[in-house]
């Protein structure tokens, strides 16, 4: 045990764990700031406020750690899928006896606790997909599909990274997405599509098909913007066609037909036409003004209503300037003009009181931890280790990237949590167990066993 | 070949990372726009109106003050009324104006505060109150409007009110927003920069639920309200009063000038008003009354008037002749009635024709004047001597008529004052054809008739002149502006005439017998006030002559010089020297001895009234008054400025 506790001083990786906390101070001093109250004149812990409420969440989470930390490493590796099993149950349990907040019913309350259970199945998510990466498989085809293509005579290469490890690999991410979307928390759902990342890093998914995936996000973005139809037909979809084109035929197994460019540019021609169907009539009106106060500044202009949460947060942002308005001095947030400024909208705050110098280093933090992350789980020689890490690094990253997004205007609002900043228990708990299972498992690298 | 995918991964991530910093960067470093949008969206700026100047009469009464009134305001986003009988009942409207007034706050801005009703009389403020707490969403602010605790003077002070988009759009010092008061006429017009004040403006931090949340950078850019300086005046209240008092029923302009400093002690022009129409909610109604009654009476006849100054006019043309030794004491004209009429009088000397007001003996005068006194008679044919230019000596006419200040501004503190006229050569090089007109075209000027016109104002500084013996101050209506008793530094120079002394003192003697045994009706002569005057009679076509007079008193060290214009009254004696006689009196005694003249004076109505519509007023009504005549009386004339005929 003792030399155990040696390796772990050594080895435990504290750049990470500093850049945690840096993190978690940094949001607790904006959860300060942005509840603060000048006429209230209150101590800096009145039990009122929610910064205060907060620092008691971040002792819980200092807690966690520490358990964390002392428990044995193979805990983690052992009672993976268990614990995947415990976190949809309670996935379950909210449906059955959810809490509505805020129009979504998400939340679980145990004793006066409340628990967003979809911020811990992202952890149980991970190590189940861990987990299930050591296992020993065999690439099978799957016949079904192998039939199919004999069948169309289509080339092989379109289908040959779908198989049966894939199938088990998605389905181990989409149940939980299924049970989060039924709770009607897209946002959180949206979360798990992360894993594809984790899914790319391991060989499910190949290069092209990210190549694809980020042509057709960036296709949807921009048939969205846009609306002039001869634009649409004689500049984008050729020159996107051609580009994709090229992406396919750069691959060396290229099977060249001409059947498949045909193919391909049908395809495309096909999903421009239906981003217009899909945005008219598939998404939810909500949905749709999110979007459209994005593309078209003719919608409410004067910020009342469907504009309201992205005018004030850009104003709020906007107007912190290179340095900022100084701690405490923003004004668009304390005056709540800016919506759930401690919770999803903390990084108004952020921008406001410390302007751009503070975004940067807010940015810098989390580019740092994901580096750091990634850096850390490519130098496993566990692959549960690495899958895993991989795991914590993506999901930090789509949480980052969707928050910050959508409080600077690029993505409709979501509601979803800036990792370690934003107010609330359920969030960072969830990402203090993420980070710190892994630099748990990180610290006892050297005993592991190779499993690559 | 997996591992290399980290670098793919990371890729992804710096890509994000970069995109959102530049992204910020655009946002907060090189769009202003947003941090104005901030300060608009978060800082409220609360305009603190300052209080108007008040103004008192030269004895310390109050001219004009103000009260405060009470207006309610609605939020139209907020407006709540369960009981909207009940509520119309207490403000005292009709269902259809509330749904009106409503619309209106909507229409402007639903999040906006908007006047729901304007200045709620004291009863509906008192029952809303009360209750106010019931109707969500209104409100009441107070403000402050003009009141006058009399009924009086009402063309000298002017009014205020809203400042209107022409006025607002051409406003270059860019002080005014819209809603603003400003003076439009009179003192209030003339003054309007000292009575203002300067606005103050509080910034406040307004959270999004519109709650205030203290100052914005602790009051850094606040500006503090400055009160308007208050303004003494030179009116003497209880004497415009009586002038207003003997002036009703009757269509006329008096002005009264303490010569030796030139402050106006009485500005009348008749028919008035009552001042406090103009400031209640029924303004426009009211103002739009007084603009269509065809007696004009917002028109300020004693500054816009054009009258013939009539044999008035005489004073001055004797003054010149004496000046330039055309004519002396003793120099004697026969009445000749060929060009004009007379009336039988004794003949002589030159205070003899002041007397006696002989027609004859002007236009000989003014002859002698255009002509340069250089005209030969010979068996009554005249002769023109080489030098004798008439154009010379019109020109030589028109400045010592400018010295008088006719056919100039006298640079009375109000607003649109006119000038006057006195013709130029031009008008007759047009009328007739250069070189084509002479002396016979123009001769009634000498006798105050034709083409002149002169302002009642202009008038009585010309008798203040004469009481001065050859200086006169500019006359004006305020003496001190603020609590330093400033007055304006033009008011402190003295305009000298250059005309001796003993010419005055010659014509003043006339003037004394004009008045104790001459021109003036004999009801009219008080023998103790030791009057000096001038009867006139101004011709109007459009119906019976205007009755003038000037005067002054006492003959010695004068207290007061008034000019003194009443419609359709017929001769100067007989009805101007009447109402001059007893204001004089009231001035240096304080009282009125004749009352036979009094009723005189009150018996003549010579006004029919034009209109039928009735006023509406303010509920606050002005205590301790005189009595008062009707507010508006009429007469059947069309057009005021008159533009006489010379007599054939």
């Amino acid at each position: 045990m003792r030399s155990q506790e040696a390796k772990i001083n050594n080895d435990f990786d504290i750049w990470t764990a500093l850049i945690y906390f840096l993190l978690v101070g940094l949001g607790w001093l904006n959860i300060y700031a942005a509840g603060y109250d000048p006429s209230a004149n209150l101590g800096w812990l009145d039990p009122s406020l929610t910064s205060t409420k907060q620092l008691f969440r971040i002792g819980v989470s200092v807690v966690l750690i520490i358990i964390i930390l002392t428990v044995d490493y193979r805990v983690f590796d052992t009672y993976a899928f268990l614990i995947y099993l415990a976190t949809i149950f309670m996935l379950l349990l909210v449906l059955i006896f959810g809490k509505e907040v805020n129009g979504d019913r998400n939340w679980l309350d145990i004793g006066g606790l409340r628990l967003q259970p979809s911020e811990f199945a992202k952890f149980g998510t991970a190590l189940a997909l861990a987990r299930f990466m050591t296992f020993q498989y065999n690439n099978q085809k799957n016949p079904l599909l192998s039939y199919a293509s004999r069948v169309a005579g289509v080339p092989t290469f379109l289908w040959d990274w779908l198989n049966m490890r894939l199938a088990y690999a998605g389905a181990i991410i989409f149940v939980p997405i299924l049970i989060i979307l039924l709770q009607g928390d897209a946002g959180s759902a949206l979360v798990f599509m992360t894993f594809s990342l984790v899914l790319y890093r391991e060989g499910l998914i190949p290069n092209w098909v990210l190549g694809a995936v980020i042509s057709i996000i960036t296709l949807f973005v921009v048939s969205l913007f846009v609306r002039e139809e001869d634009l649409l037909t004689y500049v984008i979809i050729p020159i996107l066609t051609v580009t994709l084109l090229l992406i396919i035929s750069s691959r060396k197994r290229t099977y060249q037909s001409v059947t498949l460019n045909l193919l391909a540019a049908g395809l495309l021609i096909v999903y421009v036409i239906s981003v217009e169907f899909i945005f008219n009539n598939v998404l939810e009106a909500h949905q749709k003004n999110r979007i459209l106060v994005l593309i078209d500044d003719e919608v409410d202009p004067e910020g009342r209503k469907e504009r309201y949460n992205l005018k004030h947060s850009l104003v709020a942002i906007g107007s912190g300037g290179l340095v900022g308005k100084g701690f405490l001095q923003g004004t668009q947030t304390k005056l709540n003009y800016v919506p759930e400024q401690s919770t999803d909208f903390i990084f108004c705050t952020v921008g406001e009181e410390y302007g751009w110098l503070g975004s940067f280093v807010t940015v810098f933090l989390f580019l740092a931890l994901m580096y750091r992350l990634v850096d850390l789980a490519e130098r496993q020689k566990d692959k549960f280790a690495r899958v895993f890490g991989y795991s914590v690094a993506s999901i930090i990253f789509f949480h980052f990237a969707i928050n910050i997004a959508m409080t600077i205007g690029l993505f409709p609002v979501v509601g979803i949590p800036l990792p370690f900043v934003s107010y609330g228990g359920s969030s960072l708990w969830g990402f203090t167990i993420l980070v710190f299972i892994f630099l748990k498992l990180d610290a006892h690298r050297e005993s592991q066993m190779e499993r690559k | 070949m997996l591992e290399s995918r980290k670098w793919i991964i990371l890729l992804i991530f710096s890509l994000t990372g970069i995109s959102f910093l530049v992204r910020l960067f655009f946002i907060q470093v090189i769009n202003e726009n947003y941090k104005i949008a901030a300060d608009d969206i978060s800082v409220k700026k609360i305009i603190q109106h300052p209080h108007r100047g008040i103004i008192y009469d030269r004895n310390g009464k109050l001219l004009v003050t103000n009260v405060p009134v009470y207006d309610l305001m609605v939020i139209y986003e907020e407006a709540r009324v369960k009981d909207t009988t009940e509520f119309c009942r207490v403000l005292n409207i009709t269902k259809e104006d509330f749904k009106k007034n409503l619309a209106k706050a909507k229409a402007q801005s639903p999040r906006q505060p908007y006047p729901f009703i304007k200045q709620l009389s004291k009863e509906s403020f008192a029952q809303i109150q009360d209750q106010l707490a019931e109707y969500k969403g209104f409100y009441v602010t107070s403000r402050t409007v003009r009141t006058y605790p009399h009924q009086s003077l009402a063309h000298a002070l002017g009014y205020i009110r809203e400042i209107s988009e022409k006025a607002l759009a051409n406003d270059k010092t860019h002080y005014y927003r819209p809603g603003d008061f400003i003076g439009i006429n009179g003192i209030e017009g003339a003054y309007e920069k000292d009575l203002r004040g300067i606005r103050g403006i509080k910034h406040i931090w307004v959270d999004a639920k519109g709650r205030e949340k203290g100052a914005f950078k602790e009051g850094k850019l606040d500006t503090l309200s400055q009160a308007g300086e208050d303004l003494f005046s030179t009116i003497d209240l209880d004497l415009q009063q009586y002038a207003e008092y003997l002036l009703q029923n009757k269509a006329g302009a008096i002005a009264a000038i303490e010569p030796a400093t030139g402050e106006v002690l009485t500005m009348v022009s008749a028919p008035y008003y009552d001042p406090n129409l103009l400031t209640g909610p029924e303004f426009t109604r009211n103002y739009n009354i007084l603009l269509k009654d065809g007696n004009n009476p917002l028109f300020n006849r004693t500054i816009q008037a054009l009258y013939p100054p009539g044999s008035t006019f005489k004073t001055v043309q004797a003054l010149m002749g004496l000046q330039e030794h055309f004519l002396d004491a003793n120099t004697v004209f026969p009445c000749n009635q060929m060009l004009v009429k007379c009336h039988g009088h004794p003949i002589g000397g030159l205070q003899n024709s002041i007397q006696y007001s002989c027609n004859p003996y002007y236009v000989n005068v003014y002859r002698r004047i255009i002509y340069q006194n250089r005209i030969l008679q010979k068996d009554s044919i005249f002769t023109l001597t080489s030098d004798g230019d008439g154009r010379i000596g019109y020109e030589k006419w028109q400045k010592y008529m400018y010295q008088f200040n006719l056919g100039r501004k006298t640079g009375v503190d109000l607003t649109h004052e006119l000038s006057g006229s006195i013709p130029k050569m031009d008008l007759y090089d047009k009328r007739y054809g250069k070189g084509q007109w002479k002396f016979s075209n123009i001769y009634s000027l000498g006798i105050g008739q034709g083409e002149i016109g002169v302002l009642p104002l202009q008038l009585a500084n010309v008798c203040a002149t004469i009481a001065n013996r050859g200086y006169y101050y500019a006359p004006h209506l305020v003496k001190g502006v603020g609590k330093n008793k400033k007055i304006r530094e033009d008011f402190k120079q003295k305009h000298t005439v250059d005309i001796d002394r003993e010419h005055f003192e010659l014509l003043v003697g006339g003037m004394r017998n004009a008045y104790r045994s001459g021109t003036v009706n004999p009801i009219a002569i008080i023998p103790d006030l030791d009057i000096c005057g001038k009867t006139g009679t101004a011709q109007n076509p459009h119906g019976e002559d205007h009755s003038v007079f000037i005067a002054f008193a006492p003959k010695d060290n004068p207290k007061i010089a008034i000019a003194v214009y009443v419609e359709n009254a017929g001769f100067g004696g007989n009805m101007a020297a009447p109402v001059a006689a007893l204001l004089i009196e009231k001035y240096l005694k304080g009282k009125i001895s004749r009352p036979y003249l009094e009723k005189f004076v009150l018996d003549a109505k010579l006004l029919v009234p034009k209109t039928t519509e009735p006023l509406n007023k303010t509920p606050e009504k002005p205590k301790e008054n005189p009595p008062k005549p009707a507010v508006v009386q009429t007469d059947n004339r069309k057009n005021l400025n008159i533009s006489e005929k010379p007599r054939s």
